[in-house]
């Protein structure tokens, strides 16, 4: 592994405080104390910390309903993000955005949309924006196998292709679009294939393999990074959880169920530590705990905050200064 | 004052805010070499080079998406839809997305400027999808300014304050104005959005429109001026946010009022404005307040059928005549 010991831990404390942190609002969805629904990504925090460990700093990433892990892979407060989705003033969008809207601009990270397609569209303009500036960071826009059947997939990445703007699109297939499973809702195998449609390169990764995906990023972003024009990779993974907590997933069979369950990311994560002797077991126990103590203190924050005041109904929707010329 | 046309006037302030700003850019179908379906962009490709005048596929989400990612990166973007009646292929991003980005992520984006100019209105013989006035639907949706300039100096002024402006902005150009010249001063100016203005003073009746409406209206003030009627007329110029004030005070003097507007009768701008009157002048009002709209049915195409359809002097000739009683 060319990462360093430091980083790879980092990855691994990262991916075990997103499992963490969904857990949690799993418990909290039980307890009744969650407003609204949530889309939780457990058994996806190999891509959210793939994706993010691959790209620079200033790079942006724009992803999905699915994707809290993506925001805090990049290093947003779990505080306010906990806050956000607890409706309160302290979260990220001062609780005016929720579970689904959660974004991170400080971050490079636009966040969630609550329409499936047009983070893709979006993702070009800042994508636009960044090959004018001319240093070589890109534009990544994940998004589900559902989203990839919206007509702005084609929209969005034939004109990327067009202007050959610094796009890396990355389609997370968990086989499932809510209850609709993948083989009927689309008649090629890989959503990468469509590629070629666009004259741009396309991959198929395994999703729940860190270190897979880590590298297929790192190795595709720079070439985009070259001014070569986008890229489609798809990462292949599954949910463990329904595509609502709460929804008792009936379209699958318990037997699926039992099959994904193998699959588990931080268990792999954790063999390929240990077998490599990077870390030990304790280590990796340590590392635990301290993110069970940061969650409480997650939790803590967004009991603690208060729901925005009333105003808050009116501001932040027109910037009122004109610009001087 | 040297006279131009209302698509020169449009023109003129598109070239003089591209020559202060490097940021200001324009993109969509046709607006490059072609100059623009309806010629307004024409020669702006030639003295600001490719990468300022772009042309696009046929994609309208594509291209509001891309409008909508650049503005966050703090471009400038000005799209142009060939016609507003394309708006329908895209109007996630004129409602649900440019709108809402500021307030859903509690004001983390500051600016969103973006124009979205497009053209509006019948009276071309292109039936019932090239043709239609759907800016009613855009006052429903909060965070988004509606702009329907009317005169040269208008249009040159209007859009010269949407290009400084920080929201998202829906310009909508009437297509039968584009040849109407009139005077327009050749440096910069503003003129400001919010702001209805009163065209024609009068005392005995408030005549209330917008774009082509108001020459059509003007016309019949004359018609009633020969009757010894003093009709005073409001060009509204900006649908969203409106101009409650300048409304109110004129009914409060002239005791009567009509409304009207190209679209169709139902909901919309003048049932808006009628709202607006009763709530501020309710007991100031000397006869119910009358509208005069589009009938409620499809544009159609042949001619005799499109005139009949759409509301002309005649209409609004006899809705002033009730009113006046």
């Amino acid at each position: 592994m060319e990462l360093s010991k430091e980083k790879l831990l980092d990855m691994y404390k990262t991916m075990v405080s997103i499992r963490e942190f969904e857990q949690s609002l799993s418990e909290a969805v039980t307890a009744g104390t969650l407003p609204g629904f949530v889309h939780l990504g457990i058994g996806q925090e190999a891509i959210h910390v793939g994706v993010t460990t691959a790209l620079r700093p200033t790079d942006w990433v724009s992803s999905t309903h699915r994707d809290h892990g993506m925001l805090l892979a990049r290093g947003a407060d779990i505080k306010r993000m906990r806050a956000e989705i607890f409706g309160k003033v302290t979260g990220y969008c001062k609780g005016k955005g929720g579970s689904m809207h959660l974004a991170a601009f400080d971050k490079g990270a636009p966040g969630c949309n609550g329409i499936l397609g047009p983070s893709q569209t979006i993702n070009n303009g800042i994508a636009l924006a960044l090959k004018k500036r001319g240093q070589g960071d890109i534009a990544v826009v994940v998004f589900g196998d559902g989203a990839a059947h919206r007509g702005e997939f084609h929209e969005a990445l034939n004109l990327a292709a067009c202007w050959k703007l610094p796009v890396l699109a990355i389609c997370v297939n968990n086989q499932y679009a809510i209850s609709v499973c993948f083989d009927d809702a689309c008649a090629i195998e890989d959503i990468a294939a469509r590629s070629s449609g666009y004259g741009i390169p396309g991959l198929v990764v395994d999703g729940n393999d860190v270190m897979a995906v880590y590298e297929a990023i790192s190795e595709t972003a720079k070439s985009i990074r070259e001014d070569k024009g986008p890229a489609l990779l798809e990462l292949k993974t599954r949910r463990f959880k329904g595509h609502f907590e709460g929804d008792p997933q009936s379209y699958k069979t318990p037997e699926e169920v039992a099959e994904e369950m193998k699959n588990d990311p931080i268990p792999l994560f954790v063999k390929q530590l240990l077998e490599q002797e990077i870390t030990t077991e304790e280590t990796l126990k340590g590392i635990d705990d301290e993110v069970k103590k940061e969650m409480q203190e997650a939790i803590e924050f967004a009991e603690q905050s208060d729901y925005p005041p009333l105003e808050e109904i009116f501001t932040d929707l027109y910037y009122e200064e004109r610009r001087n010329v | 004052m040297r006279e131009i046309t209302y698509a020169e006037a449009i023109r003129e302030a598109l070239r003089q805010e591209m020559s202060l700003d490097d940021n200001v850019f324009i993109f969509g179908e046709d607006v490059g070499q072609f100059g623009g379906c309806f010629g307004v962009t024409a020669g702006l490709y030639e003295e600001f080079g490719p990468e300022r005048v772009m042309d696009t596929p046929i994609s309208e989400s594509a291209i509001l998406g891309a409008a909508l990612g650049s503005a966050l990166m703090g471009l400038r973007p000005v799209p142009e839809l060939m016609f507003s009646d394309f708006t329908t292929v895209c109007f996630d991003y004129l409602t649900n997305q440019a709108p809402k980005v500021r307030y859903m992520c509690g004001g983390q984006v500051e600016k969103l400027p973006m124009v979205v100019r497009t053209t509006t209105g019948g009276w071309i013989r292109a039936a019932g999808q090239h043709s239609q006035s759907l800016e009613g639907w855009f006052t429903q949706v909060p965070g988004l300014k509606v702009v329907t300039p009317a005169t040269p100096h208008d249009a040159k002024g209007l859009l010269t304050a949407c290009l400084r402006d920080n929201n998202p902005i829906l310009y909508l150009e009437h297509k039968v104005l584009y040849s109407v010249s009139g005077p327009v001063p050749e440096e910069e100016y503003i003129v400001p959005l919010g702001q209805a203005e009163i065209k024609k003073e009068g005392t005995d009746v408030t005549l209330i429109s917008y774009s082509l409406m108001l020459n059509k209206t003007l016309s019949v003030a004359e018609q009633l001026a020969a009757d010894g009627i003093s009709a005073e007329v409001i060009d509204l110029r900006t649908l969203s946010p409106l101009d409650h004030d300048t409304l109110a005070r004129s009914v409060q003097k002239t005791h009567k009022a009509v409304v009207i507007q190209e679209a169709v009768e139902v909901g919309g701008v003048a049932a808006q404005v009628v709202k607006s009157l009763v709530d501020s002048s309710f007991e100031y009002l000397d006869a119910p307040i009358k509208t005069v709209a589009a009938c409620n049915t499809v544009i159609p195409f042949s001619p005799p059928l499109e005139d009949a359809m759409l509301p002309n002097e005649e209409k609004i000739l006899a809705a002033a005549k009730e009113v006046l009683g």
